[in-house]
């Protein structure tokens, strides 16, 4: 086989990026201490860099390195996506991390090669390709969320986030095995092909346990508020974003274009699955009193809902609907998502000190802006209008009483309108309560707080061109 | 020569204890090995699927065995990080107790 450029091309922006975090690395040497600040901007701009060839590839599609990886509609979206939330991830991190005494440059750097996991991810067209991207993207995030040592609860978060994510590797490539048993193949192209077996679909279930947990599915989610809560909250806001786009890619990729023939007896486990997430996701949420672990169930209970988007995945008629769909809502995710955390490490002091709910009370009087940006996102993550949260979930039930699953949509409703009691309690607590909060003023953190909610706000004005573009992300078919 | 499906049901075994040690075990370093006995269980399965397709001739056996040396790989890079958060959290607490992490809870 000849390598030629057309190879290179399919894969150029990871390549820069890589390449660039390793020249970062290296370049984090010279840098003296007490101004890290230019390893973020450097990694900031490599990022906006791979930005920039990763939209120009718009229009494009292929596969190369033989049929290793992929390049559609569907890999540009996700990374671009993914792009912005490592962007964000980052603007977050810039002051935070200053604060809180760990200001080290390898964070960026480690951000950086994550991110490439999470690219690579999305251009997986081989089982070998996925297991290696999902390896990539988790490796530095097991760092990253124990990144303030010695502080134990950091610590213990990253040791649980390893042990969890490594058994969730076993599971993720004893189901690559079984599925290279049953087809001969480890390519998703191939094994499109393959006729029904036991094999595959004890294959295709090993691989759901391991991606359910990387995307924190019930039953599979215990991990989750632990490491959320330990992790440095910038970092956290990276997690919860960036590991479920990828992690979510995965899983479409693989199952939509690889594994229809087993859907007669998958659909029904997903079905399952997104409503038991939605249902004891939002559930425990109510009785959380640390914002940081109440925001981790309701990352799971966001989980449940862009999973009821994958119920219809062996319906060729739906799928491509409720892809659009599931990436919308993955979209406002993100974006609402980035925003509730710039609000969370406004308040956070030293020690996890700010992180309860009633640490909320009275922000409305002393700071209006910051209390009309958090109640903006928690409108958004409740699903009520004028946000984007609300265009999101209105595309994803539409999307799913396509497919016939009326019950599962009436599910997701339901559990809305619980979560509205945990998200409402923090704006009861900011308006209705008195309080004296103290605030960080950081540029960074009020820029992304303040773009955060007006794209939340603005873009649900604009939703169709949203969608349209969402909708042109599709999956190249084999 | 041995049937293909003893090997499977062999990695099947190997998977069921590893799985089984993540859930039941106490200590990190042995839930540590029993993650990599889970690995271990699929390279075999790996390899005796790819020795299989080599017998019954189709082209992408090596699939199989070239899977073993990237599982390999990484689960090193995986030891790497794993074994420092261990020390880490040896050398704040003194012991490495599952059990006793529960700095943690809502």
């Amino acid at each position: 086989m000849q390598l030629d450029y057309k190879d290179f091309f399919i894969i150029l922006p990871l390549t820069i990026l890589i390449a660039w975090a390793c020249v970062l690395l290296l370049a984090d040497l010279f840098i003296p201490k007490e101004r890290k600040g230019i390893t973020a901007f450097l990694a900031a701009l490599g990022l906006v860099v791979v930005l920039g060839f990763t939209i120009a590839q718009t229009g494009h599609q292929g596969t190369s390195f033989n049929g290793m990886v992929i390049l559609d509609g569907f890999s540009i979206f996700t990374s671009s996506l993914i792009l912005l939330s490592g962007l964000l991830g980052i603007a977050l991190a810039y002051g935070y991390i200053k604060r809180m005494g760990l200001e080290r440059g390898e964070y960026y750097t480690l951000m950086l090669f994550s991110v490439t996991g999470m690219m690579l991810m999305t251009q997986a067209s081989d089982l070998i390709i996925v297991f290696l991207a999902l390896e990539l993207l988790s490796i530095p995030l097991y760092v990253l969320a124990a990144f303030a040592r010695p502080d134990l609860r950091s610590e213990e978060a990253g040791l649980k986030y390893f042990l969890l994510g490594a058994f969730a590797t076993g599971f993720i490539v004893y189901g690559t095995a079984l599925v290279f048993g049953a087809t001969g193949t480890t390519s998703l192209s191939i094994i499109f092909g393959a006729s029904p077996s036991l094999l595959l679909t004890i294959g295709s279930a090993l691989l759901l346990i391991g991606f359910g947990f990387k995307v924190a599915a019930v039953p599979f989610h215990m991990w989750t508020p632990d490491v959320y809560q330990g992790s440095p909250t910038a970092v956290t806001a990276f997690m919860a974003s960036g590991a479920k786009i990828a992690g979510f890619a995965a899983l479409w990729r693989v199952f939509a274009t690889a594994f229809p023939t087993p859907s007669v007896d998958i659909t029904e486990v997903l079905w399952v699955l997104a409503a038991i997430t939605m249902i004891v996701g939002n559930l425990t949420a109510i009785s959380q009193t640390n914002i940081k672990r109440m925001l981790a169930y309701s990352s799971i209970a966001h989980a449940g809902y862009i999973l009821m988007a994958f119920v219809p995945y062996g319906n060729k008629e739906v799928m491509p609907v409720s892809i659009a769909a599931g990436l919308f809502y993955l979209f406002s995710y993100v974006v609402t998502n980035f925003g509730v955390w710039g609000v969370v490490i406004a308040l956070e002091k030293f020690e996890g000190a700010g992180l309860g709910i009633s640490d909320y009370a009275g922000l409305a009087k002393k700071y209006p802006a910051l209390a009309a940006a958090m109640t903006v996102f928690m409108l958004s993550l409740i699903g009520f209008p004028p946000t984007l949260g609300m265009v999101g979930k209105f595309y994803l039930f539409r999307a799913v009483i396509a497919g016939g699953y009326s019950g599962l949509a009436i599910i997701g409703v339901l559990t809305s309108l619980v979560s509205a009691y945990y998200y409402l309690r923090i704006v009861v607590n900011m308006y209705m309560r008195e309080g004296d909060p103290v605030i960080e003023r950081e540029t960074w953190l009020d820029i992304t707080t303040a773009v955060t909610a007006i794209a939340t706000v603005g873009l649900s004005f604009f939703p169709q061109w949203l969608f349209l573009l969402a909708g042109s992300a599709t999956l190249k078919w084999f | 020569m041995i049937p293909v499906d003893y090997y499977i049901v062999l990695s099947a075994i190997l998977f069921t204890i590893g799985a089984l040690g993540v859930l039941i075990r106490r200590n990190p370093l042995i839930i540590f090995m029993s993650i990599e006995l889970m690995l271990n269980a699929a390279n075999l399965a790996f390899v005796a699927f790819g020795r299989y397709y080599e017998i019954t001739g189709q082209q992408s056996f090596y699939t199989g065995q070239i899977f073993v040396f990237f599982v390999i790989a990484v689960a090193a890079a995986e030891v790497a990080v794993g074994l420092a958060l261990i020390v880490e959290i040896f050398k704040t607490k003194k012991n490495i107790n599952i059990d006793e992490m529960n700095s943690l809870k809502g």
